[in-house]
């Protein structure tokens, strides 16, 4: 089961859980997991089949560049953090 | 529109005639009337030293002289300064000591430091840098680039 | 003096030797092609009208005096642009608003700071166009400018965008607002933390806009064909980027656009977003021909870059044991007129150097009406790191602890977590911590009146993204590199190295070649000092790709099979065989004879980037009769990872150093209260010369990144993370005083020391 670190802003719709654990190998896995037990929590870190873009996840430390197909381990833990910009 | 003058000059000892714009800076004619596009636009108006070019044996910075200004005159550019297919040892040194990044104001840097070392063919690293001063690099910190000049002036052939 | 305290593992060949670059020659004879070296017959020169008002409405613009210029073929306003829908675009790194770009291109109904683009001329010189620009009259009717994040951050502020909301991870507020968006980070309870703490400290901190100030000006020359395909020759950062941008802000299929990249004078961030290309492109298309657009360098202080003006609050808390237990932070970048500051980055970067448990930290990203910023090196982490190095420096004197041993002692290390909540994976903070506490520089004494000296640690993520390139087999053993990534910095040379240790062949033998967006797979920017990081691992996956294939080859000439060959040092040899062996060359020679040419391919997204630290030591003399600070001596610690080519990677760390004793010392967007900027050239904007600068000692310790075939961890941007504090913390120790406010110009420092105004 992933972990899952629930950003501040997202809490209230997790009942004020920071952090949740939920099943899947995928990153559309666990977000779909998530927003099952908590839904709207994936509108609001998804549009259509897409992260949305001023989001970035990080999976296991690194930010993500493959998406919601991003693999998930069950022991790897899952940020949601801002998009930053690079130069 | 202004009428075009005819200007003639020694350039990198080649004899060269040319037409320009009384308003054209010299760095304006060399570009884009010789197509010598190795002197580059970084301020225009002699803050950065990336259009240097040396007049009568005097560094200048070409933005800010007039192309009318040079007739009859000697100029070398960046183009002139390596000898046929052999580098100038301040090219080479710029090579090896990795003094260059991005490169743009390179030239600039190589067509100064070949002024200075006409004039003091083993300079201290402070007359380096007081002579470099006018030279702008964003890229380096301008240490690779003293040393290269300061390795340069080491060779004989600098100073020939 | 260069040291390097850990010697390259004998492991490799190429890998940490110091070749020439292989553009190197291009570049110091002056036959490398910039973007504004480019001529085409029949092209036209064309310049842009921008608004002397920080903030106005566009009542109206009468072209019909410039058009009727003899010479001039066009002039556009931002009507002729297609209409775009308000979408979000990715730029690789953090995203765009095509609106927004447009209106940053030239401006639709306000003009937002002064230098924004109102319209633009082509004539058939560059002189004529300028001519022409004096003849468009504009009508302006002013509004009141907000210059400052905080007054813009007030209620009852002048807003700049009616429909801006302000956003909170997703959800937009209800009312206008300045605020484009709050962003807010937690990590364990710093309320609770701060009762606990026995030293606490809380500082606020301003800095000012500066520029990235790359020496070549913006440029870009585009030809709109009649079948609708356009060309743009240009200096960026990312070609790839730029055609993107374009095929959406002109609504064409993106094979329809070309990009091809020119070298490019300087980025360092500034070069991603368009600025020139949609405006060459509409005057192209109107007349038919093509049209060069360069910059001056007015027009680049003034309208493009810069990095944002910042507002932090900062307290932290430690115990009397000297542990950093706490943090609160309260982090507002202007954005300039746009939203877009890197203020998240600013946030998240800030305690990176640290194992601090708990942790608050809010950030505001905040428009105001100067230019839009664009990312510049380690977007938004220099300005955070300035305010965390000084708090800590000071926690550290309260405690009597050397600032250094302080750093260490709460230095973050693998397993740390981090603000955003992830834990660190192999890095070199510690060793480079300990590397700087025994250096020469640390130990030497420093006396004299008015000498100070100072340390700041400093933390950059790094970006991996996409990255493809091509690399073909030739029969005399050669190989030619097809690449994608413009070379700011020597990355060609960097990219090439890691396929020749690939391939255990020379350096010499690779000839790498960065050609435009028609004849390579995608690639993402130069930027996120990303290249030799992924680039390289790409380079290191085709030269694999090439190993498996010369292989196959040799089985097939020698009737083996695939697994009876192996590939070792340059060498394919049959492993039962010591008789059956070819030379890369030979092998090479063979190609065209005996089958398909060889061609290694490889295109890579990879992740794992490791982070990187750098750790500053600044000695500096303050003159009290003019208040100018002299830096005596400069060593810049860095954790490469592995040091492909050390000399390129101490250029990085001397030139980031360098940037960032200019922005400490000298350089500000200096703007009047009517919100016109007073000091947009070289002479006024005062960037560092050689006499400004001492050598920079630049020391890799290198802590190897488990996540790269070669150890890599990117190097461009981290060094310009500590300077501001560096040298903050070194003025202190020579004058008694703590700058909190950028830049520790004379001007301050005779404030500050002796209440001269």
């Amino acid at each position: 089961m992933a972990a899952v670190w629930i950003p501040p802003q997202l809490r209230y719709l997790t009942r004020g859980a920071e952090r949740a654990t939920v099943p899947g190998d995928t990153l559309r896995a666990v977000i779909d997991a998530l927003d099952a037990a908590y839904p709207g929590l994936r509108d609001r870190l998804c549009e259509a089949d897409e992260i949305r873009g001023h989001i970035s996840i990080v999976v296991d430390g690194d930010v993500t560049q493959r998406g919601l197909t991003q693999p998930v381990r069950p022991d790897s833990e899952v940020q949601i953090i801002p998009a930053i910009a690079g130069g | 529109m202004s009428e075009r003058v005819q200007i003639q000059a020694t350039i990198n000892g080649e004899p060269v005639q040319f037409l320009a714009e009384p308003r054209q800076s010299l760095l304006e004619a060399l570009r884009d009337e010789l197509g010598m596009t190795g002197a580059k636009e970084g301020c225009g108006n002699g803050n950065c030293g990336a259009c240097n070019v040396i007049l009568d044996g005097r560094l200048v910075d070409s933005c800010i002289v007039l192309a009318a200004e040079v007739e009859g005159r000697l100029l070398t550019t960046i183009e002139g300064i390596a000898q046929g297919n052999h580098l100038h040892p301040l090219q080479q040194a710029f090579l090896e000591e990795a003094a260059l990044q991005c490169g743009v104001c390179t030239p600039g840097f190589i067509v100064a430091a070949k002024a200075l070392l006409d004039r003091t063919p083993h300079p201290t690293e402070d007359q380096v840098r007081h002579w470099l001063a006018g030279n702008l690099c964003r890229c380096t910190g301008y240490d690779k680039i003293v040393r290269a000049v300061l390795r340069a002036s080491e060779s004989t052939e600098a100073n020939a | 003096m260069v040291l390097e305290t850990e010697k390259k593992q004998k492991k490799y060949k190429v890998i940490g030797t110091r070749p020439i670059r292989p553009d190197g020659l291009d570049k110091v004879t002056g036959r490398a092609r910039f973007g504004a070296d480019i001529d085409l017959p029949g092209m036209l020169h064309g310049a842009i009208l921008r608004s002397p008002h920080a903030h106005a409405h566009i009542v109206r613009i009468d072209t019909s005096k410039a058009a009727a210029l003899p010479g001039v073929k066009a002039v556009v306003t931002n009507a002729d642009f297609p209409h775009v829908p308000a979408e979000e675009l990715s730029l690789g790194e953090g995203a765009v608003n095509l609106v927004h770009l447009r209106q940053n291109v030239l401006a639709e109904d306000k003009v937002l700071y002064h230098g924004h683009a109102v319209a633009a001329v082509a004539a058939t010189s560059a002189h004529i166009a300028t001519e022409a620009l004096r003849l468009i009259d504009v009508t302006y009717e002013l509004l009141e400018p907000v210059l400052d994040v905080r007054d813009a951050m007030k209620q009852g502020s002048p807003i700049l965008h009616a429909d801006l909301r302000t956003r909170d991870m997703g959800k937009d507020g209800d009312i206008p607002s300045n605020i484009a968006s709050h962003l807010h980070f937690e990590l364990g309870d710093a309320d609770h933390a701060f009762g606990e703490a026995d030293v606490v400290i809380e500082r606020e901190f301003t800095t000012r806009m500066v520029h990235q100030g790359y020496i070549e000006p913006h440029n870009a020359t585009v030809s709109w064909d009649e079948d609708d395909h356009l060309t743009i020759w240009m200096s960026t950062q990312g070609a790839f980027n730029v055609r993107d941008q374009m095929a959406r802000l002109l609504r064409l299929p993106v094979h329809n656009v070309r990009v091809v990249p020119m070298e490019i004078g300087g980025g360092f961030g500034g070069k991603i977003s368009v600025y020139l290309p949609p405006v060459g492109a509409i005057l192209s298309h109107k007349t038919g021909r093509p049209v060069k657009l360069v910059m001056n360098r007015t027009e680049v202080l003034e309208a493009t870059g810069p990095t944002s003006g910042s507002y932090i609050k900062l307290k932290m808390g430690a115990t009397k044991d000297g542990r950093l237990i706490a943090a609160r932070g309260e982090l507002a970048y202007e954005a300039g007129a746009f939203p877009g500051s890197p203020v998240g980055a600013g946030c998240m970067t800030m305690l990176g150097p640290y194992d601090i448990a708990n942790a608050t930290i809010d950030g505001y990203d905040v428009v105001v009406n100067k230019p839009r910023v664009a990312a510049y090196r380690a977007p938004g982490a220099p300005i955070s790191a300035f305010a965390c190095e000084s708090v800590v420096d000071e926690l550290a004197e309260q405690l009597g602890i050397d600032p250094l041993q302080f750093r260490l002692q709460n230095a973050s290390k693998e397993g740390t977590r981090q603000l955003r909540g992830t834990t660190f994976p192999p890095i070199g903070n510690v060793a480079m911590i300990k590397a700087a506490l025994a250096s020469d520089h640390y130990n030497a004494p420093l006396e004299g009146p008015n000498r100070g000296r100072g340390v700041a640690n400093g933390f950059w993520f790094n970006a991996g993204m996409q990255s493809s390139l091509n690399a073909s087999v030739n029969g005399d053993g050669t190989v030619s590199l097809i690449e994608g990534n413009t070379d700011i910095g020597g990355t060609r040379a960097s990219i090439a190295m890691q396929l020749a240790e690939t391939l255990g062949i020379p350096m010499e033998a690779v000839r790498p070649t960065v050609v435009d967006t028609d004849s390579v797979g995608y690639n993402a920017v130069t930027g996120g000092s990303r290249i030799t990081f992924a680039s390289g691992w790409a380079a290191y996956e085709c030269g694999m790709d090439i190993r498996r294939l010369m292989c196959a080859r040799a089985a097939a000439i020698w009737d083996l099979g695939e697994d009876d060959v192996e590939y070792v040092d340059g060498v394919i040899r049959a492993r039962k065989d010591a008789a059956k062996k070819f030379t890369f060359a030979e092998l090479a020679g063979r190609i065209n004879s005996t089958g398909a040419p060889i061609i290694g391919n490889a295109s890579v997204s990879p992740q794992t980037v490791g982070g990187a630290f750098a750790l500053h030591i600044a000695d500096v003399e303050v003159d009290p009769e003019t208040g100018k600070v002299q830096v005596l001596r400069y060593t810049a610690f860095q954790d490469p990872g592995t040091a492909i080519h050390p000399a390129y990677v101490e250029g990085q760390m001397q030139g980031g150093a360098s940037q960032g004793i200019g922005w400490a010392l000298n350089e500000e967007y200096y703007y009047n209260a009517d919100g016109t900027l007073a000091n947009a050239s070289f002479l006024d904007y005062r960037m560092p010369t050689t006499l400004d600068l001492p050598m920079i000692d630049a020391v890799m310790v290198e802590t190897p990144n488990p996540g790269h075939p070669y150890g890599v961890r990117g190097v461009g941007e981290v060094p310009i993370v500590p300077p501001l504090a560096t040298i903050a913390n070194a003025v202190y120790r020579a004058t008694g005083v703590r700058f909190r406010d950028l830049p520790i110009s004379p001007r301050r420092v005779l404030k500050e020391t002796q209440g001269l105004e």
